[in-house]
C-alpha cells in the first residue's frame, strides 16, 4: 500500500474565491482541511505609517480605501476619534446625516457580501439582483460627496456639506430614449431625501427577492448548514465581532450597547443567531439589511423635519463658509491655516468604536499635540475573523474553506491596511 | 462610554492593587499601565475575576515613543496597548506594558488568554520589532517574505530602504536601494499652549 501523506496546496492570491490577495496555504488530508494558514499583507499599504506623516484631515480619504465596500463607516470611526479629543459636539443634524449613511453604507456592504457570498457557493443570479440595489445606493453616494465609492464626506465636526436638493439623472443615449430614460428618472425628480424615501419603500421587497433565491434553496443550505460553526464562548475569545458574534447568539451591537451619532433616538432590533453556523450568520445579515432600511426611513424623516447646520461652527476644527472666507479677515485666516498647517489636536489618546457592517472597527489616535496624528491604530474586524479561519476550517472539505470565506465578509483593504 | 465608568476605577484599584503602575481616567476611558513582569497575572486577572470579566480582547497594538512630542520622552521607548471590552458588563479598558529593554523590547505574550492575540502580537512583532515570550509562531505577518527592519518603528524611514525593480539584463526582478527623495509636504508642528487664542 502507498503511504498516505498529507498535501500541501496554495489557495490563492488568484483565486476568484480569494476575495482579493489571499494566500491560504492548506494542509490537506485527501479533501479534508488539517491546518488553514493565511499569509497576509500583499495589500499592505502602510495606512497607520501614512497617517502619521499627514495632517489629520488628509488622512480622511485613506479610511475610505481601508475597507472599501463600507466607506463611510471607516471615516465615521476616525473623526469619532479625533473628535473625542478635541471634545468636539457635532451638530445633531451632522450625526443624524452620518446615522443614515452609516446604515446606507451596511446596506452597500451587505449586498456586496450576498453577491460574492452567493456567486462563490454557485448562485449566480443573487449577485445580479443585489448589484441593481447597489447601483441606487451609490447614486446617493455620488450625489452627496461627488463620488460613487470614496466620499471623503464626513469630516471631524460634521459632514462636508449638506443634502442636496436634486438626484443626478439619467441622459437620453442611443441606448435609452427619451421615455425609457423619463421612467428610470421617474424617482429621481425630487431632492435626495425623496429618492432615499423611495428606496426604502421598495427595498424590503427586494430583500424578499434575495431571500426567495437562497433561504429555503437546498443546495444553499447543504453549503451553508452545519458549516463553521463557532460556540458563543470561543467566538469572544476569537475576537469575533459583528454578525460574526451575533450569528453565535451574543447579542452585542455598539449601535444599541454603546451608542453613537444618533443610534440612541432610532428604534431597530438587533438580530441574534442560534447555532453559530454559516447559515445562521447569513440570516443574521439579512435581517440587519431589513433594519437597516427601518433606520434609514426614521432618519429621513427627521432630516426633512429639521433644517440645520451639518458642522461644528468652531473654524478651528471645521473651514468657515466660502461668503465668509471671502469677506472676512479672522475667516481667511482660519482658512488657511486650516488648510495649510492644519488643526491641532490635544495631547491624549483615544479609542474610538463603530458597529461597521463586518463588526467593531476602532481607531486608537494617540496625539502628542502636533498638527499631524502620533501614532494611528486601525483596529479591523476582518484581521480578527480571519485568523479564526485555521480553527473554523479545521476538519471541513476544501469546497467549505470558500463558503466560510464569504461568511466572514472579507475585505483586502482593511485587513492589510 | 459605558455606565459602569464609576465603579470600574476603584474596583481596578482594589483587584490590582500594587501590581497597578498607573490608573488614568479620562475622556470616558480608563487606562491602567503595569509592569512587564506581572502582564500575564493581571491579564488573567481582568479576564477571570468577578465584576472585571474582560472576555474579549479587541485589540492590541504596539508603540514607538521615541520620537513623542519632539524628544520630550524621557520614559521607555517601546509599549504595548490592549484594548480590553468586557461583552458582559460592557465596559472597556485599556491596558499600557512598557517592555523594560529599549534595544531589546520582550513582552510575556497572551495567547493563552485570549486566542485573538496570536496575529496582533504577530502584527505588533512585524512592525515595531517587540517580542513576545512564548508565542507559538512568532513570524512576520503584513510585511514581505525575506523584509528587513521593523517598518512602523520611528527611525524607520517613510519611503523604506529598499524599492523594487524589473532588471531587463538580468531578466529578474531586483532589490535595490529606493532612489526617491524622503519629502514632507506639511512640517510636523507642536504649539504651545493656546496658540492663537
Amino acid at each position: 500500500m502507498a503511504e498516505i501523506r498529507n498535501y500541501t496546496m496554495n489557495f490563492g492570491p488568484q483565486h476568484p474565491a480569494a476575495h482579493g490577495v489571499l494566500r491560504l496555504v492548506l494542509e490537506l488530508d485527501g479533501e479534508v482541511v488539517e491546518r488553514a494558514d493565511p499569509h497576509i499583507g500583499l495589500l499592505h499599504r502602510g495606512t497607520e505609517k501614512l497617517a502619521e506623516s499627514k495632517t489629520f484631515l488628509q488622512s480622511v480619504p485613506y479610511m475610505d480605501r481601508l475597507d472599501y465596500v463600507s466607506m463611510m463607516s471607516n471615516e465615521h470611526a476616525y473623526v469619532m476619534a479625533i473628535e473625542k479629543l478635541l471634545g468636539l459636539e457635532v451638530p445633531l443634524r451632522a450625526k443624524y446625516i452620518r446615522t443614515m449613511f452609516d446604515e446606507i453604507t451596511r446596506i452597500l456592504n451587505h449586498l456586496l457580501w450576498i453577491g460574492a457570498h452567493g456567486l462563490d457557493l454557485g448562485a449566480m443570479t443573487v449577485f445580479l439582483y443585489a448589484f441593481r440595489e447597489r447601483e441606487d445606493l451609490m447614486d446617493c453616494y455620488e450625489a452627496v460627496s461627488g463620488a460613487r465609492l470614496h466620499a471623503a464626506y464626513y469630516r471631524p465636526g460634521g459632514v462636508y456639506r449638506d443634502l442636496p436638493d436634486s438626484m443626478p439623472r439619467y441622459e437620453a443615449s442611443k441606448i435609452h430614449n427619451q421615455k425609457a430614460v423619463d421612467e428610470l428618472n421617474a424617482n429621481r425628480r425630487g431632492s435626495m431625501l425623496d429618492f432615499i424615501d423611495d428606496f426604502t419603500a421598495r427595498f424590503p421587497a427586494c430583500v424578499d427577492e434575495y431571500e426567495n433565491l437562497l433561504t429555503d434553496n437546498r443546495i444553499w443550505k447543504q453549503r451553508t448548514v452545519g458549516i463553521g460553526v463557532v460556540s458563543p464562548e470561543r467566538a469572544l475569545a476569537l475576537g469575533l465581532t459583528g454578525p460574526m458574534l451575533r450569528g453565535s447568539g451574543v447579542e452585542w451591537d455598539l449601535r444599541k450597547k454603546q451608542p453613537y451619532a444618533a443610534y440612541d433616538r432610532v428604534e431597530f432590533d438587533i438580530p441574534v443567531g442560534v447555532n453559530g453556523d454559516c447559515y445562521d450568520r447569513y440570516l443574521v445579515r439579512m435581517e440587519e439589511m431589513r433594519q437597516s432600511n427601518r433606520i434609514i426611513k426614521q432618519c429621513v424623516d427627521w432630516l426633512r423635519a429639521n433644517p440645520g447646520p451639518v458642522i461644528s461652527g468652531n473654524h478651528k476644527v471645521a473651514p468657515p463658509g466660502r461668503e465668509e472666507m471671502k469677506s472676512n479677515m479672522e475667516e481667511l485666516i482660519h482658512h488657511f491655516k486650516l488648510f495649510t498647517e492644519g488643526m491641532h489636536v490635544p495631547e491624549g489618546e483615544a479609542y474610538a468604536a463603530v458597529e461597521h457592517p463586518k463588526g467593531e472597527f476602532g481607531i486608537y489616535l494617540v496625539s502628542d499635540g502636533a498638527n499631524k496624528p502620533y501614532r494611528l491604530k486601525i483596529r479591523a474586524p476582518g484581521f480578527a475573523h480571519l485568523m479564526a479561519m485555521d480553527e473554523m476550517a479545521k476538519g471541513h472539505m476544501i469546497a467549505d474553506v470558500v463558503a466560510l470565506m464569504g461568511t466572514m465578509d472579507i475585505v483586502f483593504g482593511e485587513i492589510d491596511r | 462610554m459605558s455606565s459602569n465608568l464609576e465603579t470600574l476605577s476603584p474596583r481596578l484599584q482594589e483587584t490590582l492593587a500594587d501590581r497597578l503602575l498607573k490608573l488614568v481616567e479620562r475622556l470616558g476611558e480608563v487606562t491602567i499601565e503595569v509592569g512587564a513582569k506581572h502582564l500575564r497575572e493581571v491579564m488573567l486577572t481582568l479576564r477571570d475575576h468577578r465584576g472585571l470579566e474582560f472576555d474579549q480582547l479587541i485589540d492590541l497594538c504596539g508603540m514607538d515613543y521615541s520620537a513623542y512630542g519632539d524628544g520630550r520622552w524621557e520614559g521607555k521607548r517601546f509599549a504595548v496597548a490592549y484594548h480590553l471590552l468586557s461583552v458582559r458588563n460592557n465596559q472597556r479598558v485599556r491596558v499600557r506594558v512598557f517592555a523594560e529593554d529599549d534595544d531589546y523590547p520582550r513582552v510575556a505574550t497572551v495567547v493563552d488568554i485570549w486566542p485573538v492575540a496570536n496575529w496582533f502580537e504577530r502584527e505588533a512583532f512585524d512592525l515595531f520589532g517587540i517580542l513576545f515570550d512564548g508565542h507559538p509562531d512568532l513570524r512576520r505577518i503584513l510585511t514581505d517574505y525575506g523584509f528587513i527592519g521593523h517598518p512602523f518603528r520611528k527611525d524607520f524611514p517613510l519611503s523604506g530602504n529598499v524599492e523594487v525593480r524589473y532588471d531587463p539584463e538580468q531578466g529578474r526582478v531586483i532589490y535595490q536601494p529606493v532612489t526617491v527623495e524622503p519629502r514632507e509636504i506639511t512640517p510636523r508642528i507642536v504649539r504651545e499652549e493656546n496658540y492663537g487664542g
